[in-house]
């Protein structure tokens, strides 16, 4: 195993000016508009340096830290899903000529990206969308590029925060995969460093240059320490013992219809989570007709026409929507995927417009009992 | 397509300010391709020269709020093989709709020096409430991308692709950070049909629903929420009466809010 390293503060200039001259465009946390949210940074300066949030149902703020960390956030309000899987993307321009339709595709985005901070809810979820649009029955060849192009700076979780679930996930808050370089950011008085992990090949060459001491005992310890505390403090819970055959047989449960009356089929959870992954396809044309583009946008199920078969809208109800969302993500995503469609980073709570919770209304599912039936028949039959 | 006549649009006015029919003006560099495609046959905005009907594609601006509005409309019906409703007037009663909520003749005698002279219906109604409408185009003013959309999928003899979606699926799309959830802001969008480009809250303001309900509204969850926020049960009610307050949705919930603040 590669030994740790030690990258002080100092030196994140010169981690920067690394990754630029590997060629990679660096996407990290920035503050716009009252949120930490992932965009393309030049420079340390540009990170949400000092600053935190409070998150809770339906409602985000910045805070000030104590000290001058740069990861002391929790999760951002966008999740790394817009550079991996585009929100709107076009497919292809088609031209009528006299010889047919002449079939235009657009040329790929081939850019290099570091993403710096990405936590372990969040390689987990770049793994379950690469279960279905990289190991999936199709490939999304978009997708694919973009992963392959990304350089996964990732850092360890050490502020849980108030919507935060992933423990009971299983995803986090420690980051133990998926990473070419891994961070454990430690801030005191006297000193501000990062406890570097190597990954991969890729990961080491960016260090290559740098003088980079290595981790003593203590700075370890106090790194382990630090992650423990994170675990220690999540937010939310969210048992999942049975889910699957708990949401399988509670189809009819009244708790569905309470929580139909608070949401506003808007849309925000699926867009914000991670792993979400639906879109739809549109054509446009040009008025002459002599022109038309094929364009692929994220989607929701929460829309109508998501479910619009032939003559009509299959899941018309608020109640639909919601159960059909929240029972894929937790239950039947078990048995299409062989996981679980959450990973617990607490963003469909946080951007819920009215702060409806998913660990809220599955526990409140879970105390009420069995009582209704399945969608497999009653229960005991 | 050689040969074949090109459609013939016309553009009506009835209770409104004008602003939609603006819209298909600020098209600008699309106007002269619309002209190449579509004959431009009754838009006496643009032209005195006015061609007989009937008309393939007749684009319907405003409200009705007159007898004569309510006789002529139909007349406009039966001329037209297309008919589309654009705007928050034509597709809701509009603004001038707020007096819906009060007595009209009220309010004539206190604007009109004669008020006898002024004919007014006692409510100002959309289009659909006199008439078959074969498209409905939301938005005070509508998108002028929207509107080209239509009148291209008319043409092309497709459905248009007018997404009836709540607004928040484009404001995410476009990476906008949430006003409501990160601010504390006030925002229609979750209630709102999309189409106007994600405007207020790019520039950090909340939506105040100038494209109307989108196509399930809870409004009941989104005031009760706003109330949480602080916001007093008047306040909501006006949330509510802008340009759609006539609109179903928007009513009943004004209407079940101002009961609050009379309670």
């Amino acid at each position: 195993m590669e030994p740790k390293l030690v990258l002080d503060r100092h030196q994140f200039d010169t981690f920067f000016e690394s990754l630029h001259k590997h060629g990679y465009e660096i996407i990290g946390p920035t503050l716009l508009d009252g949120a930490v949210v992932y965009a393309p940074v030049d420079s340390p300066d540009e990170l949400p340096v000092g600053w935190t949030d409070e998150q809770q149902g339906g409602v985000y703020r910045l805070k000030r830290r104590g000290d001058q960390a740069l990861f002391g956030y929790s999760a951002a309000a966008h999740s790394w899903k817009k550079f991996l899987f585009l929100p709107t993307l076009k497919l292809f321009e088609a031209y009528r000529t006299s010889g047919g339709p002449e079939i235009r595709h657009p040329q790929p985005d081939v850019r290099r990206r570091a993403f710096l901070g990405v936590r372990a809810c969040e390689i987990a979820s770049m793994e379950i969308q690469d279960r279905i649009l990289i190991h999936g029955t199709f490939q999304d060849t978009a997708y694919v590029q973009a992963r392959n192009a990304a350089l996964i700076v990732a850092v360890q979780c050490l502020q849980s925060g108030g919507t935060c679930f992933c423990r009971s996930m299983n995803t986090g808050p420690e980051v133990t995969r998926g990473y070419d370089l891994l961070l454990t950011e430690i801030t005191g008085p006297q000193k501000h460093v990062f406890i570097v992990d190597v990954g991969t090949d890729r990961g080491a060459g960016i260090l290559e240059g740098i003088a980079l001491a290595k981790a003593d005992e203590a700075d370890l310890k106090h790194a382990g320490d630090l992650v423990d505390e994170a675990a220690a403090h999540m937010g939310r819970v969210l048992d999942q013992n049975g889910i699957k055959e708990l949401l399988y047989r509670n189809y009819e449960h009244p708790r569905w219809e309470e929580v139909a009356k608070r949401c506003l089929t808007c849309t925000n959870c699926t867009i914000v989570c991670p792993t979400c992954f639906c879109t739809t396809i549109e054509d446009v044309t040009d008025l002459p007709g002599g022109k038309a583009e094929r364009w692929r946008r994220w989607d929701s199920c929460f829309t109508l026409d998501h479910s619009y078969l032939h003559g009509g809208c299959v899941r018309c109800s608020g109640l639909s929507r919601y159960r059909q969302w929240m029972t894929h993500k937790l239950a039947t995503w078990i048995d299409q995927f062989g996981t679980s469609g959450c990973v617990g980073c607490g963003r469909c709570i946080t951007w819920c417009p009215v702060g409806i919770d998913i660990t809220e209304e599955t526990a409140a599912i879970r105390s009420s009992g069995d009582a209704s039936s399945s969608i497999f028949g009653k229960k005991g039959e | 397509m050689a040969g074949k006549r090109k459609p013939r649009l016309a553009v009506w006015k009835f209770a409104s300010c004008d602003g939609c029919q603006l819209t298909i003006l600020d098209c600008e560099d699309e106007l002269l391709s619309i002209a190449a495609e579509i004959e431009i046959a009754n838009f006496p905005e643009v032209s005195s020269a006015i061609m007989k009907g009937p008309y393939d594609i007749s684009i319907v601006e405003g409200s009705i709020t007159t007898p004569d509005e309510a006789e002529r409309i139909h007349r406009v019906r039966r001329s037209s093989r297309f008919l589309v409703a654009v705007g928050a007037c034509a597709s809701s009663g509009g603004l001038q709709a707020l007096r819906n909520f009060k007595d009209v003749n009220e309010f004539i005698s206190f604007v009109y020096a004669t008020p006898a002279y002024i004919e007014a219906l006692n409510k100002s109604t959309p289009v659909r409430d006199h008439i078959r409408v074969d498209f409905e185009l939301q938005g005070c003013p509508p998108n002028k991308y929207q509107l080209m959309e239509v009148l291209s999928a008319c043409i092309n003899g497709r459905k248009p692709a007018v997404a009836q979606h709540a607004l928040c699926l484009d404001c995410k799309r476009k990476g906008i950070v949430c006003v409501m959830v990160a601010n504390g802001t006030s925002c229609m969008g979750p209630v709102t049909q999309t189409g106007c480009g994600v405007i207020c809250p790019s520039y950090r303001r909340g939506c105040y629903s100038c494209f109307g309900p989108m196509e399930t509204p809870n409004t009941d969850s989104l005031a009760s929420w706003f109330g949480r926020l602080g916001m007093p049960s008047e306040d909501i009610v006006r949330e509510f009466r802008t340009m759609y307050g006539w609109s179903e949705a928007f009513r009943r919930e004004s209407e079940a809010r101002e009961k609050e603040t009379k309670a």
